[in-house]
């Protein structure tokens, strides 16, 4: 029964990145010497995981269907500067530098889709195109608006208790909005048609191109909704800390890129699962927070997290065909013992 | 049988990129219940005539008709909607996506759930394994299974099950068993005998005349996007079909060249050309 369950276990996208959180903590409590109890409580790496996440889940989500944003590293500080220029540097209402804001995400969001569908070039390179081009609008924008690179806001109380407001002390607000997301991403994913198209799209475009699935609406969907996420977790960092500042965002990119193939998020696309980005958002906040817990000196952290993704990647790997063979319990439980071992 | 409308017809179909002819002058016809095969050489224009009738492309000049009727296709999913149905070398299905799901790609049955509309697993892959099963595809009985996991001859006849249930009446098989060992090609043959059974008309591209022979009851052969015959079962045997594919050069020159590459290579055959 055991066995079974384990089987059915390692099968799943998300099996790798499980492991992969429960390994780090592990190895922190017994290498590190955490106090476990006071490190589940911290808020800092959950803050740090939140941020994360409401980006690393639509960015999963554009991973699973074939493609890759990268644009969200110049969308973050976009969209604080929007609300910023909008609401502190002009004074208008919140809601219009809320909007605004959003509504950068939504043009970046289909300027990459369209151009990701029109042209044949990958979307690799059509982001890193609209992410340089956006990081220049930004600084130009400021600049000539503002005549600074760093701008104020006062957001009135009812705005921060909604996108910027600090829960408990030190936990933000923006924790409820990603757990609240994954939900819902879970929901669409696993239990709509939509999230059946995802996967179809992900596998072989074209195929579902034929089945009649609107591939490319669907794709111009998933980049809106990733670039506008991104200014979205821009916006609310603004909101919280009464300022917003060009630079900053770029580490999201690859931050969120290895939250998202940690949580078994297949690189070509076409397997994944949003447990899965939601593990491997929270097993990299671990890593790189929870070092601070730890009596290890913080500039491994880094080393850690290398040595974590090629290790969770080869595990995902090693999944993957076992779900492809429908493989036999007693072999999995061995290579389980002996990953958990490596990890 | 005949003297019926065939399910489709080709009359003197044109189709040119630019200013490369790649179809010229095509006339064709298939039956219910009828399997058409169509063989040719690599870059004979086999392709370029499925996507033609795949509703890919549109050709330049000529008709395409349906039971008799005119008929005209913008995308693919017109042709889908009128029953064409194309499967591919590799079953044009989702390796990793289970078995239930990539059945319903794009026609999810769904169930509701509260105020939700969600995509309904049980009948999913309910649906999936009954359809393989009456193909007689046994080994299969679990919908949550991945694509992947299954053998070349399961996929194709996956493929085929699926076309079949969604109504298709002109199933278009792209090389079903270029890429099979033996006993998976006979698997996919013997699938193509049912659906031909249930009264679908079958286009079955291929370049292996052995199966072609088997399962064929009408062959054309196509040289250069050109027809270069047209022929019924047990008109012409199979070294002339070889000769007509390759190209009207005699396959004695052939078994010639290969006698003498075998005796320059101490009695090893050359290696199999495609």
């Amino acid at each position: 029964m055991k066995t079974q369950f384990l089987s059915k276990f390692v099968t799943r996208p998300e099996a790798g990145s499980v492991m992969s959180f429960v390994a780090v903590i592990l190895f922190f409590v017994i290498f590190g010497g955490v106090q476990l109890s006071n490190f589940i409580g911290a808020a800092s790496w959950v803050n740090l995981a939140a941020n994360l996440g409401v980006v690393a889940l639509p960015v999963g989500l554009l991973m699973i269907s074939g493609e890759l944003d990268i644009s969200i590293g110049a969308m973050i500080p976009a969209g604080s500067m929007s609300v910023a220029i909008l609401s502190g540097y002009y004074e208008l209402p919140i809601i219009v530098g809320i909007l605004g804001a959003l509504a950068l995400g939504v043009a970046v969001g289909l300027v990459n889709g369209l151009l990701t569908v029109r042209t044949s070039v990958p979307s690799l390179i059509v982001t890193l195109g609209t992410l340089v081009a956006m990081q220049g609008v930004i600084l130009s924008a400021s600049v000539l608006l503002t005549g600074n690179a760093s701008v104020a806001l006062s957001a009135p109380e009812w705005s921060k208790a909604i996108f910027g407001n600090l829960v408990g002390g030190s936990y933000q607000i923006i924790i409820l909005w990603w757990i609240g997301l994954t939900a819902v991403y879970f929901f669409i994913v696993h239990y709509t048609r939509y999230g059946n198209w995802i996967f179809a799209m992900g596998g072989d475009r074209d195929s579902a191109r034929n089945a009649g699935i609107p591939t490319d609406r669907l794709t111009i969907w998933l980049f809106v909704l990733s670039s506008t996420s991104a200014s979205f977790v821009g916006m609310c960092g603004a909101i919280l800390f009464n300022s917003a500042q060009v630079s900053g965002g770029m580490n999201y990119i690859f931050n969120a890129v290895v939250s998202v193939v940690v949580g078994g998020v297949l690189l070509t696309g076409g397997f994944g699962s949003i447990i899965g980005i939601f593990f491997g958002t929270l097993t990299f906040a671990v890593v790189t927070q929870g070092i601070y817990f730890t009596d290890i000196d913080r500039n491994w952290s880094s080393l850690i997290i290398g040595v974590m993704l090629l290790v969770a990647v080869v595990m995902n790997n090693s999944f993957r065909k076992m779900a492809l063979t429908g493989s036999k319990p007693k072999k999995e439980k061995q290579k389980l013992n002996t990953t958990r071992a490596a990890a | 049988m005949n003297t019926t409308n065939p399910v489709l017809e080709l009359k003197n179909v044109n189709k040119s990129f630019g200013p490369i002819d790649v179809l010229h002058d095509i006339s064709l016809k298939v039956h219910a219940g009828e399997v058409l095969c169509l063989l040719g050489d690599n870059g004979a224009g086999k392709s370029t005539l499925i996507k033609t009738l795949a509703g890919v492309h549109k050709p330049t000049s000529g008709q395409m008709l349906m039971d008799g009727e005119e008929v005209s296709f913008d995308c693919p999913k017109d042709a889908a909607s009128r029953g064409i149905s194309t499967v591919h070398q590799f079953g044009g299905t989702f390796p990793l996506m289970t078995i239930g799901r990539s059945f319903f790609v794009g026609v999810e049955p769904t169930k509701k759930f509260g105020p939700f509309t969600i995509f309904d697993r049980k009948t999913a892959n309910e649906t999936a394994v009954k359809a393989v099963k009456e193909f007689g595809i046994t080994r299969i009985d679990d919908g949550d299974r991945l694509i992947g996991g299954l053998s070349g001859g399961e996929r194709q006849s996956l493929a085929i099950a699926r076309a079949v249930h969604f109504g298709a009446r002109v199933l278009i098989l792209d090389e079903p068993t270029a890429a099979l060992g033996v006993k998976e090609a006979t698997h996919v043959l013997r699938i193509v005998f049912e659906a031909r059974k249930r009264g679908l008309a079958v286009i079955f591209i291929t370049h292996q005349v052995m199966h072609a022979m088997t399962v064929g009851d009408h062959f054309a052969v196509l040289i250069r996007g050109a027809l270069a015959a047209d022929f019924r079962k047990g008109e012409k045997t199979r070294e002339e079909i070889t000769d007509l594919m390759a190209g009207g050069e005699a396959m004695a020159d052939l078994e010639g060249e290969i006698e003498s590459y075998m005796s320059a290579h101490e009695g090893h055959p050359p290696p199999p050309a495609h």
